[in-house]
């Protein structure tokens, strides 16, 4: 009888343990369905065809059309050209450098040149986003005498790099040893054997990994502020200032009559970042089968 | 017909300085023959093999000692890729290029090495490569499709078929049919004494009965040396060492 009670006190334990368990799952997902629920709630009656194509309005025209009851003119075009340039440009110089960098530390996992890249690339992955904003600024900036979308592009790019070489590195270690091992026993000189089995094999997880280095750093406000500073119009020159969603996210919120446009370039933000994620996922799924 | 196409001397490998995985072995290998490497699990048999297409080069801590002649040559002297495009492999696990499609993973030896081939001379070399490891029929209306979607069976037969399109004179084989059913087995069997009048084979198996039916001689390993190495039939029947009739007994392995 005493163990008839004991066994069912351990059966009433466990099932304690699985409730508590996903309860608690439960409540990690909510915020996400809360924040996406508010932004969705507040942001969607914004978005129009004006919003997307036209620039940031003037404080002063927005008070004007608010006095004569119209809407909020203008949009935010100018910080989705931005972003969108700033992130091609980080892209352009993060993917090659981060995915060669990746190579060498999956290539050569044992040497003591590895354990240092691969320690400096983990520092800088956890170095905060205002210090990489700052030092840019006083490399890209200070000699150039002025703020421009280039100086911005380099400080995503930093934040791009440390993100783009573990998941490179990571997807060539998962590789099968002996897909190497054919491919050099075929003959094949090291280069090729990198080039046209190894990068190739990994290509679905490397994809994954720059998506998800992108959809991080496309929300980054601070290294910004100090670089690429921003811009009321369209800007389509990477020497020049130029604006970004996030950098309009803080502007708008500093000014108490453009405050609503807020929630809608929240909304567009998020929208992207939930595209690049979840193509990332799609990529990734299509990889792993 | 008993020409011998590799002679391995004094050959010593060693993955430590302390450590010897293959302890001053010796052999010939007859040209058009298969041979069999067996032993139990550790006893160097796949280390040895893959020192004949220098595949320990990949390793910096490995050492490797003795000669190998390959038609006279000292294969530790040439270049890796030269000698491996003399001494093709084929793994244990069947592992087709997964980017690539069947023509390609054919083709592969040649794309790897820059070789450029025309159209025609390509297609020649698909066909009769596909066809002399028995696949062409099954493959043919989808040979630009990928290597992975075919059975394991078939995947290995397409390796061997990689391997064989740059023309090897010798073909490695480590445990080629261990992760495959016993049908899959049995046409890979039947593929390698087809192949033998063409390239010579060496194989290194786990199971006896492959040995005893394929493989015209066989080496018996233990503890990294050579300790049997005859006709296979007299090795099978007659073995003159106590630890070879043991180990073929079934007293371990």
């Amino acid at each position: 009888m005493k163990i008839n009670t004991n066994t069912k006190r351990r059966y009433a334990q466990s099932k304690m343990l699985h409730i508590g368990v996903c309860v608690t799952a439960f409540l990690s997902a909510l915020p996400l369905a809360l924040i996406l629920g508010k932004v969705f709630y507040e942001g969607i009656g914004l978005i129009n065809w004006q919003f997307i194509t036209q620039p940031t309005p003037t404080t002063f025209k927005a008070m004007m059309a608010i006095n004569n009851g119209e809407p909020i003119p203008g949009g935010i075009a100018n910080g989705i050209v931005g972003t969108l340039i700033m992130l091609l440009l980080a892209s352009l110089i993060a993917i090659p450098l981060g995915v060669m960098c990746g190579t060498c530390l999956a290539e050569n996992r044992h040497s003591r040149y590895s354990h240092v890249i691969s320690y400096m690339t983990d520092l800088l992955q956890g170095t905060p986003s205002i210090i990489i904003g700052i030092v840019v600024y006083v490399w890209a900036v200070v000699p150039f005498h002025g703020y421009s979308a280039l100086a911005g592009s380099i400080a995503l790019c930093i934040m791009m790099l440390p993100l783009i070489v573990r998941s490179t590195e990571e997807a060539l270690k998962m590789l099968p040893a002996g897909l190497k091992e054919s491919s050099l026993a075929l003959g094949g000189d090291y280069r090729r054997t990198v080039i046209k089995v190894l990068l190739p094999s990994a290509s679905g997880s490397i994809v994954t990994g720059i998506l998800l280095a992108m959809s991080r750093v496309i929300g980054e406000t601070a290294p910004l502020m100090f670089t690429a500073l921003g811009c009321s119009l369209i800007q389509w020159r990477a020497d020049l200032p130029m604006s970004s969603l996030p950098m309009l996210i803080w502007q708008f919120y500093n000014d108490p009559v453009l405050q609503p446009l807020v929630w809608g370039t929240s909304l567009l933000l998020l929208f992207i970042v939930l595209m690049l994620n979840t193509t990332a996922k799609i990529i990734n799924k299509r990889v792993s089968h | 017909m008993d020409t011998n196409i590799i002679s391995i001397k004094n050959l010593n490998i060693s993955y430590t300085s302390s450590v010897m995985s293959v302890k001053n072995v010796s052999a010939d290998i007859r040209q058009n023959q298969i041979t069999a490497i067996m032993g139990p699990s550790g006893c160097g048999k796949s280390t040895l093999l893959r020192a004949l297409n220098r595949m320990h080069s990949l390793y910096k801590n490995i050492t490797v000692t003795g000669q190998i002649l390959l038609e006279n040559q000292n294969i530790l002297e040439m270049p890796d890729i030269a000698v491996r495009r003399k001494i093709g492999m084929v793994f244990q696990q069947p592992n087709p290029f997964p980017t690539m499609s069947i023509a390609e993973n054919v083709m592969a030896g040649y794309t790897l090495s820059g070789i450029r081939t025309n159209r025609q001379r390509r297609a020649e070399i698909i066909e009769t490569t596909l066809k002399s490891v028995g696949l062409w029929d099954e493959v043919k209306d989808v040979l630009t499709k990928r290597g992975t979607f075919l059975s394991g069976g078939q995947q290995q037969r397409l390796c061997i078929a990689r391997a064989l399109a740059l023309k090897p004179k010798v073909l490695l084989m480590d445990e080629p049919t261990s992760a495959l059913d016993p049908i899959a087995t049995a046409r890979i069997e039947e593929l390698l004494l087809q192949l033998k009048n063409e390239v010579t084979i060496v194989i290194v198996t786990h199971n006896m009965g492959q040995a005893r039916r394929i493989a015209s001689r066989s080496m018996f390993m233990y503890l990294g040396e050579l300790i049997e190495y005859d006709e296979t039939e007299r090795l099978f029947t007659s073995p003159s060492h106590q630890q070879t009739k043991a180990y073929l007994a079934g007293h371990f392995g």
